[in-house]
């Protein structure tokens, strides 16, 4: 079985000569399909720089990573994966409809069909009724709904996120960390999610991944064994508290 | 904005909706555009004829001869009487200043677009072109009048398009370079190439840059041709002809002249104003009601 993420001894140094900074060093990583792992870390963990590596926005200095059994840049270049940023990143001048056709438009897909797939993405987010709204128009949870719509509007395999909540507020938060939930049940994607919130990786995952920094490291991994199906009472079972303190102690011990 | 982001947010009802009905830009002119158009420009009518009343009553209070200032009543009286001269004069100037914009823009933008995909242009250019505009361009009307003839309106629009080149070479060519990073990662992201990512980020990001500097290039562009007309060349344009009444003493006739300057210049600007809305109706500056 070919695996979405396969990284063996990965490792990626910044800059050369005096000023080289070693921001990742021996990464291990096989992720199946289907998974959703989280990345978690303190900053300058390289937790954002190990999910560029896969979406070929940086090359690595060491290792091998394969991406769906190929090059990165193959798989960039093969659509293989959908990316969602810190910042909604939506173009100010498009509509939210035109910005989930943006791929599309780069992808030569057909008008018809380009606008056919951007509503059933804005269906599949719940924006139907804003998508001749302009990005502005929107609170920061829906432009980021809006971006996810787009990530996925190719039909990618694999979705990345970096830091996508981080802007948000709490309850915002809570509420697409479901929606994200939804969308991964209903798509059977898998997902590389970066965050710093610690209660956010155990409720989404599958597995997370301490990483630990100087040189950026995967230092644990903890497999989140919580019922597939994830509602408010995961939020209140005895057993996401024990992950949340299992994540908490493997971070501290990445400090010391 | 956080008060309508309270309201809308997460709501997947339609009524909610109603709530920011009024940010949408509506094509309609209700009561309250009018009152809100009403609002923007009444106070700028307002001091445009109190200053107009001002130097009315105080030439006349004070007695100021017409040779140092005309009265509004005069320059009006002589703009009336001297109509077909004085607007035969300002199309031949605005035809001139819009030549020298049309060329100015054109050779702006294509060094802004050959300096957005090549580094080496870019480094090598942009330096050169910060010295150049540091010059004061009208020192060259003599030499183009030279080169181009004095007779012809090309010797003008030369010093129009050298002085409208800069600002919108320099401003175009920030706008295309100063795109977000996340933007740039996103376009990578879907395997886009520099030209698609030049046509559908970078060109969008550079119109209110460019559109800046055409509203300063078109207040250049008549300043320019007027100034090079001083140089020397035809008689039937603004320039020649404010000289020619000034040096007559009818500083009305002159004064009608600037006159007629002024509106051109104002028509320019906001037919460029109008462009800019066309083009960019999502931009910032033209939401309402933030």
């Amino acid at each position: 079985m070919t695996m979405v993420v396969d990284a063996r001894g990965v490792g990626k140094v910044f800059g050369g000569g005096a000023e080289a900074v070693q921001a990742l060093t021996g990464i291990d990583l096989e992720m199946e399909t289907g998974d959703f792992i989280s990345l978690i870390g303190p900053s300058g963990c390289g937790k954002s720089t190990l999910l560029r590596l896969v979406a070929d926005l940086l090359e690595p200095t060491s290792g091998e990573l394969l991406i769906n059994a190929k090059s990165p840049s193959r798989a960039r270049l093969d659509r293989d994966y959908g990316m969602v940023f810190q910042s909604a990143t939506l173009l100010d001048w498009r509509t939210v409809r035109k910005n989930v056709e943006l791929p599309l438009e780069i992808m030569d897909v057909p008008t018809e069909e380009r606008s056919k797939r951007a509503t059933e993405m804005l269906d599949l987010v719940q924006l139907d009724q804003f998508a001749d709204h302009y990005p502005w128009q929107l609170s920061g949870g829906m432009q980021q709904r809006v971006a996810i719509a787009r990530a996925l509007a190719f039909q990618p395999s694999l979705l990345l996120m970096d830091e996508p909540f981080g802007a948000l507020d709490e309850m915002t938060r809570e509420l697409m960390q479901q929606e994200v939930l939804r969308l991964w049940g209903e798509t059977g994607i898998s997902v590389v999610f970066v965050t710093h919130s610690i209660p956010e990786a155990v409720f989404l995952s599958t597995r997370v991944l301490v990483m630990t920094p100087r040189p950026g490291t995967i230092n644990t991994e903890i497999v989140i064994d919580l019922p597939a199906e994830r509602d408010l009472s995961t939020r209140e079972s005895p057993r996401y508290f024990e992950l949340i303190t299992e994540v908490r102690e493997a971070l501290r011990r990445g400090e010391s | 904005m956080t008060e309508r982001d309270d309201i809308i947010r997460e709501s997947r009802e339609t009524d909610l909706l109603s709530a920011f009905e009024g940010d949408v830009p509506v094509g309609g002119r209700t009561p309250a555009a009018i009152r809100e158009f009403g609002g923007k420009y009444l106070p700028a009518l307002l001091s445009f004829f109190v200053v107009i009343f001002l130097w009315e009553g105080l030439t006349r209070l004070f007695g100021i001869e017409t040779f140092v200032l005309p009265k509004p009543s005069e320059i009006i009286t002589s703009f009336i009487e001297t109509w077909n001269v004085v607007w035969s004069a300002g199309f031949k100037t605005l035809y001139e200043a819009v030549g020298g914009f049309v060329i100015g823009v054109s050779a702006a933008l294509l060094t802004s677009f050959a300096a957005a995909r090549w580094v080496r242009f870019r480094e090598g250019m942009l330096p050169v072109a910060i010295a150049a505009n540091a010059t004061p361009i009208v020192a060259l009307a003599p030499i183009f009048n030279n080169w181009f003839s004095i007779t012809s309106p090309l010797s003008k629009m030369a010093v129009v398009a050298v002085v409208v080149y800069f600002p919108v070479m320099i401003n175009t060519t920030r706008g295309l370079l100063e795109v977000d990073q996340a933007e740039l990662e996103l376009m990578r992201s879907v395997a886009a190439t520099p030209t698609e990512t030049m046509l559908r980020v970078r060109v969008p990001h550079a119109l209110p840059f460019f559109f800046a500097s055409l509203k300063v290039a078109s207040a250049l562009s008549l300043i320019a041709a007027i100034v090079a007309e001083y140089f020397g060349g035809p008689q039937d344009v603004l320039g020649q002809y404010i000289i020619n009444r000034a040096n007559l003493f009818q500083f009305p006739d002159a004064w009608a002249a600037i006159l007629v300057a002024s509106i051109l210049g104002v028509a320019f600007y906001v037919l460029i104003l109008a462009a800019e809305r066309l083009f960019m109706p999502w931009h910032v500056s033209f939401r309402t009601s933030e």
